[in-house]
C-alpha cells in the first residue's frame, strides 16, 4: 500500500501496525546484473531509474555505511537550474523538471519547494554576467528574472540596503529554484527502488574491483565477493579512493565544505538568497532553522569537518547582508567532502575498463543534480550511450580541451 | 590550523593561500615527446590521497614563501613543512 | 507583585537586593545570582513554554545550557533575542522575557490542538502525505506547516550592539571550572605556565556550587572560592567566566564565546555584547562535567518533571524549588542525594521511586524499590503521578514536582569535534571519551567518567600534570584535599514499559518512545536514520538530554547493545552561538577594508561618485553642476578627453617590480609573448596565460634597466598574478636570478590621455624631451617631476589617444593630481572616472575583465598570434588542444545596432538574423557594452562564433531576460582609430 493522507489516517486509527520497512535489508546475492557502488542520492536514483525507465532487473546498491549518509544527507538542500554553459544548463533543467514531479513519481513527500533563488549582484560587471546567464537559462527553457534594487527590496526588505559596504544593485531571480528535504530524497529513491526489486545493501564496503581482460567482473566487499555484469560507481567525496582500486587517477580533489543551521525561528526568509559580495547563502527550512553556507575550506580533506576561518567568514557575510540576524544563534556546523573537479563540472562516463562506469566530480552541486544524475547514469549504463544532456561530462574532456568551466577559474579545484 | 613555517615558526593557516598537490612543482618539459599528454596529467590528474598529502601553501600575508606542507587529509595533522624552493631544487628544478 | 513562594533558605543568591523583571508582562522579583529560570521557579511559575510539534506545556527540565524546554524571547526591538534558555539567562533589573511558539497566550495556545491529533502526527508522517493535489504542497500545506513551525522570532531590526573578536594564547586551556577544572588550573598555574580557565557559568565552581559536598574541611563552594582567589592573584592565569568553549578545531585552536554584557540591560558604552575568542592552546583539558539524563515514562513531559540533579542545584545554589512537595524517580544512587538535600531544605519528599529492587533506603522518606512511574497528571503542570510498585500494584501520589535521575552522561561533545567517537562504559552506563581525541586535549573529571568529587580532583590534577609534562614543564603533585568518592551505583533503565501514553525522549522536538518504535518498524534503524527521521536530538540542545535515551530504545528494539547500535557525533558549537559574535566587527561598512586611491581626497572634493572595485573605491565619474544624468557626465568626460586631455587615477592596477639578472628570461616564461629582447626604455603589452592555455591577465611590462622591469596587471588580478609569479619563481625555476616585489601601493599612477597630454606633461616633467621622436609610443623612463620629485613615465594608451601614465611615490599622489589639473587648466583638462575609462577602452576594442572571463583564449581575443611557439611559457603547450582551437571558435568582434536608438546590453546573446531563438542556435554573447559619444550610437564587444569571418553580418541580439531583441551589425572591435594613428602621434 502506498503513502497517502488516507493511509496516514487509517494507520493512525489502527495503531500504525501496517507500516512496512521503507526498504528491505536483504543479504547480498552472489551476483547481479548491475551493481551500483554508493548508496547516496545519485546511486539510489540510478538504481531506481535503471529499474523504472530502462527495464533492468537484478540490481544492487552497495553502501559502506547507511544510505544517504554522504552529501545527500549533509547539504544545504538547494535545487536550481541556473547554469550558464551549454554543457551544464540542459542537464540541470532536466534535473529540475524531474524534481518538479518527484513526489508523485516516488510516492514519497521529499518536500520539493520552489521558493525561488535570488543571486544578488553588487557591481555592473556582476549584472552583465547575470544578464548573460539569465538569458542562457531562458534560451535553455529555464526561467530567470533580472531585478533592480527595488525589486530585491520588495522581496527581502530586511537586507542591508542602507549601510552596505557593497551595495545591492539587483539580483537574478530564478523562481523555479528552491529547496528539498534532503534526507527524504535518499529515502524516497531507496523506497521506490526497493519496491522495484533493487537490493539495497547497507554496511557493505567495496574494497576492490575484480577486473579480467579489461572487463569488470564484480566487486570485492566487506561482505564477500559480488559478481556483476556492470558496475557503476557513484561515491562523490570518495571517488578518488574508490576508483584508485580500479587503477584510475581522476581529475578530482576532495575538499571539505561546511554547512550550518541556526536555531528554529518563525518564518523570516521565504526563498534562497545568495550574497554576491561575500561567501554566504541562506534559506529557511520548513522547521524554521536558517540553513546556510559559504565557501569551501580550501585545502584537501577527507575529514568531514572544517575550521574556524571559514565559519567566521560565512557569518561575516551573513551579518553584512542581514544585520537583523545578530542575535540569532548558530546551532550546528558540519562538513561534507566534495569531489572538486578541475573545471567545477561533473563526470558521467564510461571508464577505460569495460563495464565499469563512473559518476562523480559534483563539487558542491551534487544535490540538485540527483534526479538527472541518476537518470543519465542509468541511461549510460543501460544503453552504453550518454544521455543527450550529459554528453559533455566526459572524463577525457581536459585532454581534448573541452572544459565546462562556469566560473572560469581553470584547473584549480578549490576555486570552483 | 597552524603551519610551522620553517623560517617564521608557527603561523595560523589563515595567513596562507592553498594551491594543491606539491606535484605541481614537477612541470613537464615542453619539448618532450607527448608534452601535451604530460602537461595534461600534470595539470589535471591528482592522487588525491586519503592520508599523507604533500601540498603547496603560499604565505601571502607573511613572507611570501611557498611551502610544501605534509599533512594528513584524514586528520589534518601536519608532519613536516619545507620551503618549496628547497623541495623544487631537490627534485632537480633549477633554471 | 507576587511572593517568592518557592524560595528556600541558603543558596548563593543575594537576598539583600531585589531585582524586578517581567515574564509575559507579569512583574516578578528575584535576586542577584538568580537565573531567569530560578527566579521564575522561586515565584512559583512552572509553565515557561510550549513544545515544538504538539505545543505541549513545558517547564524547566535542567539547570544549565542543556535545557531543552525553557526557551524564551528576551528583550525588545533590535535586541530581541529568540530561543534563550531561561536556565542560563542571568537576571538583571528590568529584564523582559516572553514565552514563544504559542498563540495567543502561553496558557491558551491554539496549536495545542496538535496534541489531540498526535496519533496522526507521528515521526515522519509528512513524508507520507501532502502529495495530493500536487500544487497544494507549496500553496497550502507548506505555508501552513511553516507558520506553525519555528520557535522564537526575530524583530528584523538591526542589532544595535557591537561584537568583537580576540585572540588568546596559552600553554594550558582548562575548559570548565568545576572540581576537575579548578584542580587542573591550580596545578598548572602553580607551575608558572600560561593558563586560561574558561567556564560557561557566570559563577565558576561547577557542581561544587550545586552540591553539599565537603572538600577538606570546608563546603565545596568555599574551597572553589579559595582556589579561584589564588588563581585570580596570579599573572599567568586568565579566568574567563561567562565564556563557553564552543569548539575544538585543528592544531589546538579553540573557539570561545564570552558573554560580556548579556547580564546587563545594555552593554556599557564602548564595550561589546559578546566577544568571540580564538584560543591557541598548546594543551587543553576538558573538564566539562556531565549531563543528567531523564527516564522516559508516560507523560513525563509535564512542567514540574525535572532532572534530579537540576532540582538539587536549584535548591542548593539558587535557593529555589519547583514545588514544596517533590518526589524522586531514580535508577541510581544520585537520586537519593536529591531526596536528602531537599529534605534538608525542609521540602516534603513524599517518596523515592527507585527502579532497583535492591535500592538502599533513604532517611526521611518512603522508598519504593523496584517501582516505576507509569503516568502523570496535571494540565499545565504536574499535580500527581501514578506508580507501579514492585508487586505490580499501582498507587497515585500527589506532588508538584518530580526529580528524575537516569544517570549522568559525560559531556564528551568537544572530544567528538574532530570526529572522535566516544566509547561505552558499562560501569556508568554512558559514553565516555574515546581513544581518538583532538590533538593536545585531555579529559578529566565527570567528562571523563570520573563521577566522584575525589575522582574529579585527582584526574584534573593528573591531566594538567601530564599536559605540562608533554611541554617539558615540571610540576609538583598537589595535595589533594579529602572529598567524597562515592561509586556510581546504577541500574541502566531507559524507559518504562507497559504503560499507556506517550513517553518523551526529546522534549523540545516531541520525540517519543513510540516514534522510535515506528522508525524501527520502517527500517530507519541506523542511528543517523533514526535521528533524521524522528528529529531526535536535532533540537537546540543537540540532544544533550535525549540522544542516549533514543539510542537505548532502538538498541532494545534491535536486540543489540547500545554501542553496537551506535552513537551520534556531536558537532560544533557546544552550545548555540550568536551570529553577531562570529561576525565580530565585520558588519555594515566595516565588512571589508576600504582601499582608497591616492587621489581620493581630491576626487571627493570634486564631488566624484565612487564605485567599488574589489576593495578599492574608484571615482566612477565627476558630475558637474547642471548634469542630470550620469550619461551626460560620462559623455562629456570621453569627448573632452578625446578632444583635449583627461586625467584618471589608475593606481589600482597591479604593479610588480621585477629585478635581477634573469628578469627578462623570467618574464619571457610568464608572458605568452616574447620579452627577452625588449629594449631598455621600452614598454610592451603582455598577455599571460594560465597553464591550461586560457588567457589569464594582461598588462604591460616596462624595461627600466637591463635587470629591472615594472609589470602591470589588471586591478582584479593584482594579488593573483603576483602569487603565480612567485610560484613560478620559487617552485618552477628556483635558481633564476630574479626578485619580485608588489609595488601596487607604492606608486600613485595617473593616466594622462588625449591630444593635449604631451603639452600638459611637458609642464610637469623636468627636463625630458617628450617629442614623438625622443619619447615615442611605448617608451618609458625614470624621470623627475615638478622640480625633482622621483617619477616614472610610460607612454601607453588604454583609450587609444596619445597618452601617458605617470607614476610618483604614493605619498605624492594627492599633490600630483592637483599639479596635473592645475597644469592642464589651459588645455581644458578633465578628470575622468572608471565609466569613461570603460567607454574609451570599448571604443578602442581593448579587452578587460569582461572579456578575460577565465574561459577565453588568446585566439578568442584575436591575439592568437601573440602566443609564441618558439619558447617555453606558462600555458602555451595546453593552449594547443583541439577544443580550444575549433574552426568556429569564438572571436572578439564589435557590434553596432542598425538603429542607433536600439540598446546593446552586455549579456545579450547573438542569433542569426533569421531562424529559431534558442540555446541550440546561440552564436555568441555581448561581453561589454557602452554608448559611444564619438560614434553617437550604442556599441558592444562580443564573442561570436567564427566572428572574424563574419564582419558586416546582420544578426539579432536577443535579451529575453529583459524582453528586447535588436538587430546589430558585426564590425571590427576597434571602433575608434583602428589604425592606432592617434596613440602614435
Amino acid at each position: 500500500m502506498g503513502y497517502s493522507g488516507l493511509r496516514v489516517i487509517y494507520e493512525a486509527l489502527t495503531g500504525h501496525k501496517g507500516w512496512k520497512p521503507a526498504w528491505r535489508d536483504p543479504a547480498p546475492q552472489s551476483e547481479y546484473d548491475i551493481v551500483i557502488v554508493g548508496g547516496g542520492g545519485h546511486g539510489l536514483a540510478t538504481a531506481y531509474y535503471l529499474a523504472r525507465e530502462f527495464g533492468q532487473a537484478r540490481i544492487a546498491v552497495l553502501e559502506k555505511g547507511w544510505i544517504g549518509g554522504g552529501n545527500v544527507g549533509r547539504n544545504t538542500t538547494i535545487i536550481r537550474s541556473n547554469y550558464l554553459l551549454d554543457g551544464n544548463e540542459p542537464f540541470y533543467e532536466l534535473s529540475l523538471r524531474l524534481w518538479e514531479g518527484l513526489e508523485q513519481e516516488l510516492n514519497f513527500n521529499a518536500m520539493v519547494s520552489q521558493r525561488g533563488i535570488l543571486n544578488l549582484v553588487h557591481t555592473d560587471a556582476q549584472r552583465d554576467a547575470a544578464r548573460r546567464r539569465g538569458n542562457a537559462m531562458i534560451l535553455n527553457g529555464s526561467d530567470a528574472e533580472l531585478l533592480d534594487q527595488d525589486g530585491v527590496r520588495a522581496l527581502y526588505p530586511f537586507l542591508n540596503f542602507d549601510d552596505a559596504r557593497f551595495p545591492i544593485k539587483g539580483g537574478l531571480l530564478h523562481r523555479r529554484g528552491g529547496t528539498v528535504r534532503h534526507d527524504g530524497v535518499a529515502w524516497g529513491y531507496a523506497r521506490a527502488a526497493d519496491r522495484r526489486g533493487v537490493d539495497i545493501i547497507q554496511n557493505c564496503e567495496v574494497t576492490g574491483f575484480r577486473i579480467e581482460n579489461g572487463r569488470v567482473r564484480g566487486v570485492e566487499t566487506s561482505r564477500g565477493y559480488i559478481g556483476a555484469g556492470k558496475v557503476g560507481v557513484a561515491v562523490a567525496g570518495s571517488s578518488s579512493r574508490v576508483m584508485q582500486k580500479a587503477g584510475l587517477r581522476l581529475p578530482i580533489e576532495s575538499h571539505v565544505l561546511q554547512a550550518f543551521v541556526s536555531e528554529g525561528l518563525k518564518p523570516l526568509i521565504p526563498g534562497v538568497i545568495t550574497f554576491g559580495a561575500g561567501h554566504f547563502y541562506c534559506s529557511q527550512s520548513d522547521k524554521g532553522g536558517l540553513v546556510f553556507g559559504g565557501d569551501i575550506d580550501m585545502y584537501n580533506s577527507y575529514a568531514q569537518r572544517g575550521n574556524l576561518p571559514v565559519i567566521e567568514d560565512v557569518l561575516e557575510g551573513g551579518m553584512a547582508l542581514i544585520p537583523a540576524l545578530g542575535r540569532v544563534r548558530l546551532l550546528r556546523a558540519w562538513g561534507g567532502i566534495m569531489d572538486m573537479s578541475m573545471d567545477g563540472s561533473p563526470f558521467i562516463d564510461r571508464t577505460g575498463i569495460e563495464g565499469l562506469y563512473f559518476n562523480g566530480g559534483w563539487c558542491y552541486g551534487g544535490f540538485k543534480a540527483t534526479p538527472a544524475s541518476g537518470f543519465c547514469f542509468a541511461h549510460l549504463m543501460a544503453t552504453d550511450r550518454p544521455h543527450a544532456v550529459a554528453g559533455a561530462y566526459r572524463l577525457d574532456r581536459f585532454r581534448s580541451g573541452h572544459m565546462i568551466d562556469e566560473k572560469g577559474q581553470g584547473a584549480q579545484p578549490n576555486l570552483h | 590550523m597552524i603551519i610551522h613555517h620553517p623560517l617564521l615558526g608557527p603561523r595560523d593557516a589563515q595567513e596562507f593561500v592553498y594551491l594543491g598537490d606539491a606535484s605541481l612543482i614537477d612541470r613537464p618539459d615542453w619539448q618532450a615527446e607527448d608534452a601535451a599528454g604530460a602537461f595534461h596529467d600534470y595539470l589535471y590528474l591528482r592522487d588525491n590521497p586519503a592520508g599523507l598529502h604533500r601540498e603547496l601553501w603560499f604565505h601571502e600575508q607573511g613572507d611570501r614563501s611557498w611551502l610544501v606542507v605534509t599533512r594528513d587529509t584524514t586528520t589534518h595533522e601536519i608532519t613536516s613543512v619545507e620551503l618549496a624552493r628547497d623541495v623544487a631544487r631537490a627534485r632537480g628544478r633549477s633554471r | 507583585m507576587t511572593v517568592q513562594i518557592n524560595r528556600v533558605d541558603g543558596g548563593r543568591v543575594d537576598r539583600g537586593q531585589r531585582i524586578g523583571f517581567t515574564f509575559d508582562g507579569v512583574r516578578y522579583e528575584g535576586h542577584p545570582g538568580d537565573t531567569l529560570a530560578s527566579a521564575l521557579m522561586a515565584n512559583g511559575v512552572r509553565l515557561l513554554g510550549r513544545s515544538f510539534k504538539y505545543h505541549r506545556p513545558r517547564g524547566v527540565l535542567a539547570f544549565g545550557s542543556e535545557e531543552p524546554n525553557a526557551l524564551v524571547e528576551l528583550r525588545r526591538g533590535g535586541r530581541q533575542e529568540p530561543n534563550t534558555r531561561a536556565t542560563v539567562a542571568e537576571l538583571f533589573d528590568g529584564l523582559e522575557a516572553r514565552s514563544q511558539n504559542r498563540f495567543p497566550t502561553l496558557r491558551h495556545d491554539l496549536l495545542s490542538v496538535n496534541d489531540l491529533f498526535s496519533r496522526f502526527l507521528t515521526a515522519g508522517f509528512y513524508y507520507k502525505t501532502f502529495m495530493w493535489p500536487r500544487a497544494f504542497w507549496e500553496r497550502v500545506y507548506e505555508p501552513m506547516i511553516r507558520r506553525a513551525a519555528g520557535l522564537g522570532s526575530v524583530s528584523l531590526e538591526d542589532d544595535p550592539d557591537a561584537y568583537d573578536k580576540g585572540f588568546l594564547h596559552c600553554d594550558l586551556l582548562v575548559i570548565g571550572a568545576g572540581p576537575a577544572g579548578l584542580m587542573a588550573a591550580l596545578t598548572a598555574a602553580r607551575a608558572g605556565v600560561r593558563v586560561i580557565l574558561a567556564d560557561e557559568d557566570f559563577e565558576p565552581g561547577g557542581r561544587l556550587l550545586a552540591e553539599t559536598h565537603v572538600i577538606g574541611d570546608q563546603p565545596g563552594a568555599d574551597w572553589a572560592g579559595q582556589v579561584l582567589d589564588e588563581l585570580a592573584a596570579l599573572d599567568n592565569v586568565r579566568l574567563m567566566p561567562r565564556s563557553t568553549v564552543i569548539g575544538a578545531f585543528d592544531h589546538g585552536v579553540y573557539g570561545a564565546v564570552e558573554r560580556v554584557a548579556d547580564h546587563l540591560p545594555a552593554p556599557a558604552s564602548g564595550t561589546p555584547r559578546q566577544i568571540f575568542w580564538r584560543i591557541y592552546a598548546q594543551r587543553a583539558v576538558l573538564c566539562a562535567g556531565a549531563t543528567e539524563r531523564p527516564i522516559a515514562f508516560a507523560n513525563n513531559d509535564r512542567p514540574g518533571v525535572m532532572l534530579g540533579g537540576a532540582v538539587r542545584a536549584y535548591a542548593n545554589r539558587m535557593a529555589a524549588v519547583p514545588d514544596r512537595r517533590v518526589a524522586v524517580f531514580t535508577n541510581n544512587d544520585d537520586g537519593h542525594r536529591t531526596a536528602a538535600d531537599l529534605i534538608a531544605k525542609g521540602i516534603e519528599v513524599p517518596c523515592v521511586i527507585d527502579t532497583r529492587a535492591d535500592a538502599p533506603a533513604v532517611a526521611g522518606t518512603d522508598l519504593f524499590a523496584g517501582a516505576q512511574v507509569i503516568g502523570t497528571r496535571g494540565r499545565l503542570g504536574l499535580r500527581a503521578m501514578t506508580l507501579r510498585l514492585a508487586d505490580g500494584s499501582t498507587r497515585q501520589i500527589d506532588c508538584g514536582a518530580l526529580a528524575v535521575s537516569g544517570g549522568w552522561n559525560p559531556n564528551v561533545q568537544l572530544t567528538c569535534h574532530q570526529r572522535g567517537r566516544p566509547q561505552w562504559d558499562d560501569a556508568i552506563a554512558a559514553f565516555v571519551p574515546g581513544d581518538t581525541l583532538p590533538a593536545g586535549l585531555r579529559v578529566a573529571g565527570a567528562a571523563a567518567g570520573r563521577m566522584s568529587t575525589h575522582g574529579a580532583l585527582e584526574s584534573g590534577a593528573g591531566a594538567a600534570r601530564a599536559a605540562l609534562a608533554d611541554l617539558g614543564h615540571a610540576t609538583v603533585a598537589p595535595d589533594l584535599p579529602r572529598a567524597e568518592d562515592a561509586p556510581v551505583r546504577l541500574q541502566p533503565f531507559w524507559h518504562v514499559r507497559g504503560a499507556r501514553g506517550r513517553a518523551w525522549l526529546d522534549f523540545q522536538n516531541d520525540v517519543t518512545v513510540k516514534d522510535v518504535t515506528l522508525a524501527h518498524q520502517e527500517n530507519y534503524v541506523s542511528v543517523e536514520h533514526l535521528k533524521r527521521y524522528t528529529t531526535l536530538g536535532m533540537a537546540t540542545d543537540q540532544g544533550k538530554t535525549s540522544n542516549l535515551g533514543g539510542l537505548a530504545v532502538m538498541a532494545e528494539l534491535t536486540g543489540k547493545s547500545i554501542p553496537e547500535t551506535g552513537t551520534t557525533i556531536f558537532r560544533p558549537p557546544y552550545t548555540p552561538v550568536s551570529f553577531g559574535a562570529l561576525a565580530g566587527r565585520s558588519v555594515g561598512r566595516a565588512f571589508h577594508p576600504v582601499r582608497e586611491t591616492p587621489s581620493h581626497t581630491w576626487a571627493t572634493e570634486q564631488g566624484a561618485v565612487f564605485t567599488e572595485v574589489g576593495d578599492w573605491l574608484r571615482a566612477q565619474w565627476f558630475a558637474r553642476p547642471g548634469e542630470t544624468h550620469w550619461r551626460q557626465t560620462v559623455d562629456r568626460e570621453v569627448l573632452q578627453t578625446r578632444r583635449s586631455v583627461g586625467v584618471c587615477d589608475v593606481t589600482t592596477l597591479g604593479k610588480i617590480d621585477v629585478q635581477g639578472a634573469d628578469a627578462a628570461a623570467f618574464l619571457n616564461r610568464i608572458y605568452a609573448n616574447g620579452f627577452a629582447k625588449l629594449p631598455v626604455g621600452r614598454v610592451r603589452y603582455g598577455l599571460m596565460l594560465r597553464e591550461d592555455g586560457i588567457a589569464y591577465d594582461d598588462g604591460t611590462a616596462a624595461r627600466l634597466a637591463e635587470d629591472h622591469f615594472v609589470v602591470t596587471t589588471t586591478t582584479a588580478n593584482a594579488v593573483l598574478v603576483f602569487r603565480r609569479m612567485e610560484f613560478a619563481r620559487q617552485c618552477l625555476w628556483p635558481d633564476l636570478d630574479v626578485q619580485l616585489v608588489s609595488t601596487t601601493e607604492s606608486w600613485a599612477q595617473f593616466a594622462v590621455a588625449g591630444p593635449k597630454s604631451r603639452a600638459l606633461l611637458e609642464k610637469i616633467v623636468d627636463d625630458v624631451d617628450l617629442s614623438n621622436d625622443a619619447f615615442p609610443f611605448m617608451a618609458c623612463a625614470e624621470v623627475t617631476v615638478c622640480g625633482g620629485c622621483r617619477a616614472r613615465l610610460f607612454r601607453i594608451s588604454f583609450s587609444g589617444e596619445l597618452a601617458y601614465e605617470i607614476a610618483v611615490p604614493t605619498r605624492y599622489g594627492d599633490a600630483m593630481i592637483r599639479a596635473l589639473m592645475q597644469a592642464g587648466e589651459e588645455f581644458d583638462v578633465v578628470p575622468y572616472g572608471t565609466e569613461a575609462l570603460g567607454v574609451m577602452r570599448i571604443e578602442k576594442g581593448h579587452a578587460a575583465g569582461n572579456e578575460l572571463n577565465g574561459t577565453t583564449t588568446a585566439l578568442n581575443l584575436g591575439l592568437g598570434r601573440m602566443v609564441s611557439k618558439k619558447k617555453d611559457c606558462i600555458g602555451n603547450t595546453l593552449s594547443e588542444r583541439d577544443g580550444l582551437n575549433a574552426p568556429d571558435a569564438l572571436r572578439l568582434v564589435g557590434l553596432k545596432p542598425l538603429d542607433p536608438g536600439d540598446p546593446v546590453a552586455a549579456g545579450a546573446h547573438l542569433m542569426a538574423e533569421a531562424g529559431p531563438v534558442d540555446a541550440g542556435h546561440d552564436q555568441g554573447y555581448v561581453t561589454s557594452a557602452a554608448y559611444s559619444p564619438v560614434l553617437q550610437t550604442p556599441i558592444g564587444l562580443a564573442y561570436l562564433k567564427d566572428g572574424a569571418a563574419r564582419m558586416g553580418e546582420v544578426m539579432r541580439l536577443v535579451n529575453p531576460l529583459e524582453g528586447t531583441e535588436v538587430r546589430v551589425t558585426v564590425v571590427s572591435p576597434h571602433f575608434v582609430d583602428p589604425d592606432g594613428g592617434r596613440q602614435r602621434a
